[in-house]
């Protein structure tokens, strides 16, 4: 027998007696406030992230205020031409030497802070870790309530990899000292900026 | 302000905000920030030296003494006390975030209502999963034990001449030995996490299923670190330490062959694995080598993806106190170029769920929440039970593996029924430690003393009358006995402790004398 049928089998004779009925579940009310851009933004800044209206005139102007100091941009939304092209990328480990990312979330979680990125948002994923600095744009009308609600969504079972951020990379493990940049991004700013073009 | 941005250890708040002795990261607003495992006020250990208190000693398969590596971890009073209060204080964190959900006991009941029917009927999920997995373009293996996987991963990794391999911290392969096992064979394994990394680093086991390094102090991890990594030893700055860790672990996770994770749940109808961290670095060993490993214990199967949308909610609520960890990660096909491996591990599991009184702590999460609220767990650290799992589900896990070995393991705890009540899944965590020392004591597993006090013990509890005889005379017994009598070598529960004062009318004879003469039942 392999290992496979050895293991299925002794699940079969263990089966444990009784009867254990999947439950359905509830739609929990919503623990946030109408005004999801708001909840959002006090989550992700209670999770370590930092969070930034779109500019006026400029909309952009949040995001170039933070690259001003920066020597590789690679950005993988349309709005900012960086200077390192993720399409050219040969392996994911030669996005060491970037300094900031510029990536745009498929959505936000107003419950808690999260945003989410598939490979589509990404281009290459490795971006989004080995940056030292991640910029998120996030377009305000595309903030679902809850968790539970996110879990709804299509690219969970729809891409390769999805991956929920809320705030940078975090370590407390030397006395509880909080922080952030521990293996991943030392800091992650989230830009409300309208999507130009609806996903389709 | 953009320079600033870019240079965010350098703070810029003014003392009176962020006191010297408070290195913790602030948020936007200036605020103090609690999330992942930070403590919510600083815990900064004496400079004083003290040496850290090491874990149980192992010998083969000769019973665990637990109580006398307790007892070396209570006799260094620096790091009892900071563990104490680093372990509590993410107790009461854990408490806020719960209380904050009006829902929390619905959750937990659906939580543990998924689990036992996903277990009950594991061998569907198990065939769906992988199914699932293969259709997209995963390889799937299947490990019925802890030398198997380790096998099998060794063959993956030779297949594709990889020498070089960082991984995330998983439980389930220092379950397996994983990394002594490759070391023995010729490839060199990198931890990413920085808790485990220090423990890696200082060739110890984890502590804590989510904080794997709580037992050292700053000042252990900076003796670490200048004998390992070459940094100031005289320099023990939290901050300073976390980046000489994530400076020379970035090389490895650059120039690795390949990636590996473990796995918090793994969802059958998608075949996805979701890992989550707060490093981010289980998402740099699956994205960045060009082959990646996922190890997965069987029980971590949950049916569909709505599914995360309940435990999701928990685990890190129950963890850290958190809303949630800062990446939850699913992957679930391989990237263009690269390839991906699922390896399902049995290791006793499916063993497991034939012992009628034992098989629903296969619901377990991992959260780590018994830990944090036992009182044993806060005063002894992790390694004092020399075993992979720890604390209050340890006692109960821990037997399944090597009964003789951790035969005494259930004998460590208080029976307060903290864990039970902490627990996400519950699982009825102190009733199965009870469980445990009756079948422990049944199969003659545990020392003839030991036996002879619970005999005296159960006689006595079995029955009412003579337990309330014995609780009458309890006050003037525990007045007239010799201290030899309670604080000796026989009773561990003396050890380290006073008995209370008993009161002067027990509730039943109080109850008697003034309720139940008045008729009222």
């Amino acid at each position: 027998m392999t290992s496979r049928e050895t293991t299925l089998a002794a699940i079969r004779a263990n089966r444990p007696k009784g009867d254990f009925p999947l439950p359905a579940l509830p739609a929990f009310a919503p623990l946030v406030g109408a005004d999801l851009v708001e909840e959002f933004g006090e989550r992700l800044k209670r999770m370590g992230g930092r969070i930034e209206k779109a500019g006026d005139p400029d909309p952009l102007a949040p995001v170039r205020q933070r690259l001003d100091c920066a020597n590789v941009i690679a950005s993988a939304v349309p709005e900012i031409m960086g200077n390192r092209d993720l399409a050219a990328v040969a392996k994911p480990a030669d996005l060491e030497d970037v300094d900031v990312a510029v990536v745009r979330a498929a959505f936000g979680i107003a419950e808690s802070g999260s945003v989410l990125f598939t490979e589509r948002e990404l281009i290459v994923n490795s971006v989004a870790y080995l940056a030292q600095h991640l910029i998120v744009l996030l377009d305000p009308a595309e903030i679902v309530d809850t968790v539970q609600a996110a879990y709804h969504r299509p690219e969970f079972a729809d891409s390769a990899y999805a991956v929920l951020h809320t705030g940078p990379s975090a370590t407390a493990d030397i006395e509880g000292v909080l922080i952030h940049g521990a293996q991943g991004v030392r800091s992650l700013t989230v830009v409300l900026l309208q999507r130009k073009i609806k996903a389709a | 302000m953009s320079a600033d941005d870019l240079r965010p250890n350098e703070d810029a708040l003014h003392p009176d905000v962020q006191p010297a002795s408070d290195e913790s990261a602030r948020g936007q607003d200036g605020q103090r920030l609690q999330h992942a495992e930070a403590a919510s006020k600083p815990i900064r250990a004496p400079a004083t030296r003290e040496p850290q208190p090491r874990g149980a000693k192992i010998r083969g398969d000769r019973p665990i003494d637990q109580a006398e590596a307790a007892e070396r971890f209570l006799a260094a009073p620096l790091h009892q006390k900071a563990h104490d209060e680093r372990l509590w204080d993410v107790r009461k964190k854990r408490d806020v975030a719960t209380q904050a959900i009006p829902e929390w006991e619905e959750l937990r009941e659906l939580a543990s209502q998924i689990k036992t029917h996903t277990l009950s009927h594991l061998d569907e999920y198990l065939e769906q999963f992988e199914a699932a997995a293969k259709a997209n373009g995963v390889h799937v293996h299947w490990a019925a034990d802890g030398a198997e996987h380790n096998r099998i991963v060794h063959g993956i990794l030779k297949d594709h001449g990889a020498k070089t391999l960082i991984k995330s911290k998983s439980m389930l392969t220092e379950e397996c030995g994983f990394r002594h096992y490759m070391a023995a064979n010729g490839i060199d394994i990198i931890e990413t996490d920085l808790g485990e990394r220090i423990q890696q680093l200082d060739d110890e086991e984890p502590s804590h299923v989510v904080m794997p390094a709580v037992h050292k102090t700053r000042i252990d991890v900076a003796e670490v670190f200048a004998r390992t990594l070459g940094t100031d030893p005289t320099n023990d700055d939290a901050h300073y330490l976390a980046e000489s860790q994530r400076m020379t672990t970035r090389p490895h996770i650059l120039q690795a062959d390949a990636g590996m994770t473990g796995c918090n749940f793994a969802i059958a109808e998608t075949g996805t694995v979701v890992t989550c961290t707060n490093e981010g670095n289980a998402d740099l060993s699956g994205n960045v080598p060009k082959l990646q490993i996922h190890s997965i214990g069987i029980e971590k199967l949950i049916p569909r993806v709505e599914h995360l949308g309940v435990f999701i909610r928990v685990l890190a609520r129950s963890a850290l106190g958190s809303t949630i960890t800062q990446y939850t990660s699913h992957f679930r096909k391989p990237r263009a170029g690269s390839e991906m491996h699922m390896v399902l591990v049995d290791n006793g599991r499916s063993a497991r769920l034939g012992m009628e009184e034992f098989w629903t702590s296969l619901k377990c999460i991992r959260c780590g929440a018994c830990m944090n609220t036992c009182p044993v767990y806060r005063r002894s650290g992790g390694l004092s039970y020399g075993a992979t799992y720890s604390g209050p589900i340890g006692l109960i896990i821990d037997p399944t593996f090597n009964k003789r070995k951790y035969s005494t393991l259930p004998f460590s705890s208080t029976m307060n029924g903290s864990c039970t009540n902490v627990c996400p899944v519950k699982i009825n965590i102190h009733e199965q430690i009870f469980a445990w020392r009756k079948v422990l004591a049944e199969e003659h597993q545990i020392p003839l003393l030991k036996q002879g006090m619970m005999k005296a013990a159960g006689a006595v509890l079995s029955r009412p009358a003579a337990y309330r005889a014995a609780i009458g005379t309890a006050d003037s017994a525990l007045r007239a006995l010799p201290r030899f009598a309670v604080y000796n070598p026989l009773n561990t529960w003396g050890k380290g402790r006073e008995m209370p004062e008993t009161p002067k009318q027990s509730f039943h004879s109080w109850y008697k004398q003034n309720r139940m003469k008045d008729g009222a039942k």
